[in-house]
Formats: structure tokens, C-alpha cells, sequence
């Protein structure tokens, strides 16, 4: 199998804090590959390592099949990255800025490329407008546009749909697949289950180590949660009682409705059971969700890591 | 390792291009940026064409009298009637000129020798001492000027047989500067300004083109795509280049047309001067740029730098006057040789041979703070 990204042991520390510990990552050719995790858990930072933006204190591997450590030149003419923040020049216009990018990464057909962007992303009419002056959202689609500009094989796109509406988040994610099935290799951060569920393979980070990685199905799976719903008037106002039932792990809020979790089914049943029918509450067995395997293994971690 | 280190100084032309383009594109837009660039230089001008231009009068002055006859009197009274001289005192001993003159109370010290009007009579030339406090030299030399003329015209007429216009004069005027040697003229400040103006604007705008791409994120960007290092840090400094020769001109014309400051050097030479001292200036500002955290550390490093550069280039105070120490320092100072070179090429016209050794050392000053601002150039985010 040929891996578009792969590294292990991958080792970061900013002064005393070990910010990505031990991080190992195969990404395929062609996958979408998402990367989840609480703020703060090195989802930034393990991208940033891995198109050469930061040196891992240790660890190895490749990209491309350059090795990231030597080789970021290689890797960079190759790699779309998109940067969390905004990083365009705001006082550039959207043509100038796209022509710098084409410029950067030497393209010989660079006014045709800048052409087609500028079309694909409906922005033509508004080449000559200063990217600073865009709204957040057109910001996240420019960004887009640019790293995408010189055909790269590999794209790392960390939060690039954050702040943008609905139908063009839906959009992106339709792009998203038509890239992946041209056979461009995208990792992509997020913090939307949504979009996690639209990706081939995730991984999930907290406190810099990664937690799960797999498919949705297996990463639900190896967490082995037992999820009952509660449902009925004012569920919500039980959240806090019900936490208090022994054998139940963790309670979560969808909407109107609870889910309450455990690991030990046999035990959790009859007690779930009782409260409900003590406060008038409809209980039934369901399937834990994506969410409810993420929160579950940020709780761990907390448990773990933070004490 | 070895890998990335090779790729330093690669050098693809269109990438190169890319970034002189943008960066002549941000200055464009940055409107304060670009009328400090063009106002910094009108504004010194005005005021250091304000100090060119002024004559001041009314100066302070102590006459040391060791007799008082008819002749010193009438050359005393001349002085004060030139308007040039304001006649506090007579002392008739030297310590307490000295004493006055130390102290700044008087500007002045004119001495009459003992038995000046005998000695003038016989045509023995006798000598007048002027001791004048040159510290600011522009105040003293309109006032000396005016000496001479006096002398002449005043005991002309008391002696038979001799015309005001002779070529020759009835007393041999001595004059001693004193504090500063070297005595700056008007003409050297011209030439100082050029130097000065380039060193600030140069060094500061350069000094903050790194650390501003870092401060609002771009540098994230800029680094994630294959530009290098040299293709970056030369491409910057480009748009600067002609700003510094559009500030050059600015100065010059004015020089030459508001202040007449004599050029009898070649321009063209000046201007390939001028190019290397640009060169030499941004350079630095650059490695600056990419040395500082952010703008501030980049603003204070300009101003460190600026602060030697201008006391110990001999702008301010005459170089060869300094203590031993303070020489080498300001040999090491672009700002030093530059001031050499343009009062050589601008008051004495001197040609390149003469000035290369004044030259050699700006280029090494480049090729040495270039190396620095390469090694030094983060290409990443650590
Ligand atoms: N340059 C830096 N210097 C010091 N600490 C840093 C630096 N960059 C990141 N960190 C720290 O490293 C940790 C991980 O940050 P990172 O940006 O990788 O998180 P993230 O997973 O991307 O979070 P988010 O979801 O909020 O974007 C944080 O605690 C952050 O404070
Ligand atoms: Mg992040």
C-alpha cells in the first residue's frame, strides 16, 4: 500500500509543554482523512509538522515520500496547506493574491490557472476587491482556491469550513470528494461530526496523544458504549441526576433528548429502567453516536492526562 | 541536514519576481508607510536648510585687552557695529577668557597682543587671536567671515598710504576654533543629511517587512510555499532600493537648487555610491527583520543602530576628534564611510580610485550582514 502520509513517533514540545507525543499516521493515497480532537490537542501542530512548518524534536516518517525532516522543500512544491487563521494578504486583492500564490510555486500556466479559480470560485467580478475586505466565509473559500491553485497531490486543510454557511460548507464537502476520487490525499481537521461522518478514516487527538483512529464504525466500536435515549417532558432537567446513577459514564444532551451511556449494559439497564419510570420518562436502547464516542474519549483523556 | 541548508541560497527568477511585485504592490497601498518614505527626507531638509541658511548675529563676545589704545577701540567698536558681535566684557587676563568661553557665557575671545597699535603702525602685522567656540560651528563661521574685512577697512584710514581693497592685509587675523577642530561647515551637513535619512527610513521600513508578515499570520503562508530563503529576503528589499534613490534625488535637487551646494563630482558615481550604502542599509534592516520577534524588537534594534550611527559616523561630531575607541566603532558603520565618500565625490570631486577604500568596506559590511540575516532567516514557525 502506498501512504500519501506516513509517520511515527512524531514528538513536539513548546518550552515544558509536550504539545503532539508519539503521533503515528498513516493517511492513503486518495483518502479523506479527518482529524479530530478538543481545542488545544495538537491538531495544528501535528499539520504544521507535517508539511515542514515546524521540526518534530523526534520521530520519522514521510510525506509524499519525502522524508519529512529533510525534505520539506519537496514535500511543500507538492501540498495544499490551509492555515486555521486567515493568512492571505488582506492588502492584496483576490486576483493579486492568487497570482502571487501561482508565482510561489512556479506555475508556467499561471494567468490561466488564476483564471479558472477566480470562475470556479464566482468571485470574477470581484477579482480587484481587497481579501481583507471579504466576509469570513468568502476568506475560507479564497483560502481554498489558493492552496489548491498548483495542483497539489496532498492537501491539509486544517478547519477550513469554520464560520462558513451551510450550502457552502456542503459545497466544499462535494469538492472535497471529487478531489479525493481525482486521487488527491486530503487531511482535513474539524470540529463537525457532520463532516467527521463524511470522511474515510479518522483520527481522534486529545492532551497530544492520538486516542482512536479508523473508520467512524471502528472507533465507535472499540470504545464498546452502551447508549440508551431519554426522552419525555423536560429530559434535559434529569441530565444532572442521572449522572449520578452508578455505572453510567456519561450523559449527553441532543436537542430534547438524553443520552446516557455506560460500559457495563447488564447493570446500567435495570437502573436506567427504574428512574425512568419514576420520572415518567421514555427510555430505549440506541447506537452511541460518533459524538458520544468523541466526548467519551475527552472525558478519559481528562481522567487521564490531566490529573 | 545538509539538504535544506543547500536550498538556502537557490534562486528560481520567477518566484523572485513574484515577491518584488507584492511587495511593490503593499507599499503602494500603504499609504503612511509611503509618505513617511517621501516626508521624512522634506521634513529634515527644512530643518536642517533652516540651520544652513541662518546667519546668527548678535554673538557674544569678550575682548582680552592688554592695553587700551585709539586702534583697539575703534576695532572693538567696528565689531559690535558689524552687528555680528555683541560686546560683553573686557578682561585683561586669559584665564578669565578662558574661563568665559569654557562655560559657553561668550562665543568669542578676541585678544589684542601687547603693544598692538605701535606694531601696527611700524607694519609689523601684528596678530589678533580669534578663540571661537565652533561646537556649533554653523554660528561661528558667518561672524568670522566678517573679521577681516573690519580689520582693513577700520585702520585704513589711519594709515597713510594704504588702500581698504590691498591685497594685503594690515594685521594677520589668527583664528582658532576650538571644540571641534575639524570645523563642519554648512556644506558637510547637505551630504550628512543624504547619509542619515537613508540609514533611518532604509533600515526601519526594511527592519519591519519580515516581522509584519509574522505579526498578521502571511508569514504561515509565505512559508508553506517553496520560496527560499535568499529569494525572499532579496525580493523585499527591491521596492526599498528605488525609494532610497527617489529619496537621493529629492535631496540633491534640493541641495543644489535651494541651497547651492557646489557638486563637482561625477553624479553618476555618486548615484553607484549611493546604491551600495542602499544596499548595505537594507541589508541590514532584512536580518533585522527576520532576527526580531516582532515589530517592536524591530523598531528597537533599528534604533540602536541608529543612535552610534549617528554620533560616532563624525555626522555629528568630527570623526577624527574621537577618542580611539570610538573610531573603530564607527568604522564599522556604513553611515562613516558613506560621508567620506559623498563629501569626496560632491565638495572635492573625487574620482572612484580614491574612494575605494572607503568602499570595500560597505560591500563587506553587506556580504557580512547578508550571511548573518541567511543563517538566521527561520524557515519555519519553531
Ligand atoms: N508556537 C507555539 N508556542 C507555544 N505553544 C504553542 C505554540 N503553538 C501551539 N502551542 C500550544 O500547543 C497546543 C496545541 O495547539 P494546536 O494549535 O496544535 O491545537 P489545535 O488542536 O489545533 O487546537 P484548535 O482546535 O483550537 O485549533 C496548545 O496548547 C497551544 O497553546
Ligand atoms: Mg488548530
Amino acid at each position: 500500500m502506498n501512504y500519501a502520509i506516513d509517520v511515527h513517533g512524531i514528538n513536539k514540545r513548546f518550552g515544558d509543554k509536550h504539545v503532539v507525543r508519539d503521533l503515528a499516521l498513516q493517511v492513503k493515497q486518495g483518502e479523506i482523512f479527518g482529524f479530530l480532537g478538543p481545542n488545544g490537542s495538537g491538531k495544528t501542530t501535528s499539520i504544521r509538522m507535517l508539511c515542514g512548518l515546524l521540526t518534530p524534536d523526534s520521530g520519522s516518517g514521510t510525506c509524499l515520500g519525502f522524508d519529512v525532516l529533510n525534505e520539506s522543500d519537496d514535500i511543500k512544491k507538492q501540498v495544499g496547506y490551509m492555515t486555521q487563521r486567515f493568512s492571505l494578504w488582506e492588502d492584496l486583492t483576490i486576483g493579486e493574491n492568487l497570482d502571487f500564490v501561482a508565482r510561489m510555486f512556479g506555475m508556467q500556466d499561471r494567468k490561466q490557472a488564476v483564471a479558472k479559480a477566480l470562475d470556479e470560485l464566482g468571485l470574477k467580478a470581484r477579482k480587484d476587491q481587497l481579501a481583507g475586505t471579504l466576509s469570513g466565509g468568502w476568506k475560507q473559500r479564497l483560502s481554498l482556491a489558493s492552496c489548491l491553485l498548483h495542483r497539489p497531490r496532498l492537501l491539509l486543510l486544517d478547519e477550513p469550513t469554520a464560520g462558513v454557511d451551510p450550502k457552502a460548507r456542503r459545497d466544499f464537502w462535494e469538492d472535497i470528494h471529487r478531489l479525493s476520487e481525482a486521487g488527491i490525499t486530503i487531511l482535513v481537521s474539524t470540529h463537525y461530526m457532520d463532516e467527521a461522518e463524511r470522511c474515510h478514516r479518522l483520527a481522534y487527538l486529545a492532551y497530544g496523544n492520538l486516542l482512536a483512529s479508523g473508520t467512524s464504525k471502528d472507533i465507535i466500536a472499540s470504545q464498546q458504549l452502551s447508549t440508551w435515549s431519554i426522552n419525555g417532558g423536560n429530559a434535559h432537567r434529569f441530565a444532572a441526576a442521572l449522572q449520578q446513577l452508578p455505572m453510567v459514564e456519561q450523559v449527553t444532551t441532543f436537542g430534547l433528548k438524553l443520552h446516557v451511556s455506560g460500559k457495563q449494559p447488564e447493570l446500567l439497564e435495570p437502573a436506567l429502567q427504574k428512574f425512568a419510570s419514576s420520572h415518567n420518562l421514555q427510555l430505549e436502547r440506541s447506537s452511541p453516536t460518533l459524538e458520544d464516542t468523541f466526548i467519551h474519549l475527552m472525558r478519559e483523556a481528562h481522567d487521564q492526562y490531566e490529573n | 541536514m545538509s539538504s535544506p541548508r543547500l536550498h538556502l541560497h537557490r534562486m528560481n527568477w520567477q518566484r523572485w519576481l513574484g515577491i518584488v511585485i507584492k511587495e511593490f504592490i503593499q507599499l503602494k497601498r500603504d499609504r503612511l508607510t509611503f509618505g513617511m518614505i517621501l516626508g521624512i527626507p522634506i521634513v529634515l531638509l527644512l530643518i536642517f536648510g533652516f540651520a544652513l541658511n541662518s546667519d546668527p548675529k548678535h554673538l557674544p563676545t569678550v575682548v582680552l585687552l592688554h592695553e587700551s589704545t585709539p586702534l583697539t577701540r575703534d576695532y572693538v567698536a567696528a565689531m559690535q557695529h558689524s552687528g555680528y558681535f555683541d560686546m560683553i566684557a573686557t578682561v585683561s587676563t586669559e584665564e578669565e577668557a578662558d574661563r568665559l568661553l569654557d562655560e559657553g557665557e561668550v562665543q568669542f575671545v578676541v585678544s589684542f597682543p601687547p603693544d598692538f597699535q605701535r606694531a601696527l603702525v611700524r607694519g609689523e602685522h601684528p596678530a589678533v587671536l580669534v578663540q571661537a567656540d565652533a561646537s556649533d560651528p554653523v554660528a561661528a563661521s558667518g561672524a568670522l567671515g566678517v573679521l577681516n574685512r573690519i580689520g582693513n577697512e577700520i585702520f585704513a584710514p589711519d594709515l597713510p598710504g594704504f588702500h581698504p581693497q590691498a591685497p594685503t592685509s594690515l594685521i594677520d587675523l589668527r583664528v582658532h576654533k576650538r571644540y571641534n577642530p575639524e570645523g563642519i561647515t554648512a556644506y558637510n551637513i547637505v551630504p550628512g543629511l543624504i547619509g542619515v535619512i537613508l540609514t533611518m527610513t532604509m533600515v526601519l521600513m526594511t527592519g519591519l517587512a519580515m516581522t509584519r508578515e509574522r505579526e498578521r499570520g502571511t508569514f504561515e503562508n509565505l512559508l508553506a510555499t517553496p520560496a527560499t530563503p535568499l529569494e525572499v529576503m532579496s525580493g523585499k528589499i527591491i521596492p526599498y532600493i528605488l525609494i532610497g534613490l527617489i529619496q537621493v534625488t529629492v535631496i540633491l535637487l534640493a541641495a543644489r537648487f535651494i541651497f547651492h551646494v557646489p557638486m563637482v563630482g561625477s553624479l553618476l558615481l555618486l548615484y553607484g555610491v549611493v546604491l551600495v550604502f542602499i544596499c548595505a542599509n537594507l541589508t541590514l534592516g532584512i536580518t533585522f527583520s527576520s532576527i526580531a520577534q516582532n515589530q517592536l524588537q524591530a523598531m528597537q534594534m533599528t534604533y540602536f543602530f541608529f543612535l552610534p550611527s549617528m554620533l560616532l559616523s563624525g555626522f555629528m561630531f568630527p570623526f577624527r576628534g574621537m577618542p580611539q575607541w570610538a573610531q573603530y566603532v564607527g568604522n564599522c558603520l556604513p553611515l562613516t564611510h558613506f560621508l567620506q565618500l559623498v563629501r569626496g565625490i560632491l565638495l572635492k570631486g573625487n574620482t572612484a580610485g580614491m574612494l575605494f577604500h572607503h568602499i570595500w568596506p560597505l560591500l563587506l559590511f553587506i556580504v557580512v550582514v547578508l550571511g548573518i540575516g541567511l543563517k538566521t532567516f527561520r524557515r519555519t514557525l519553531d
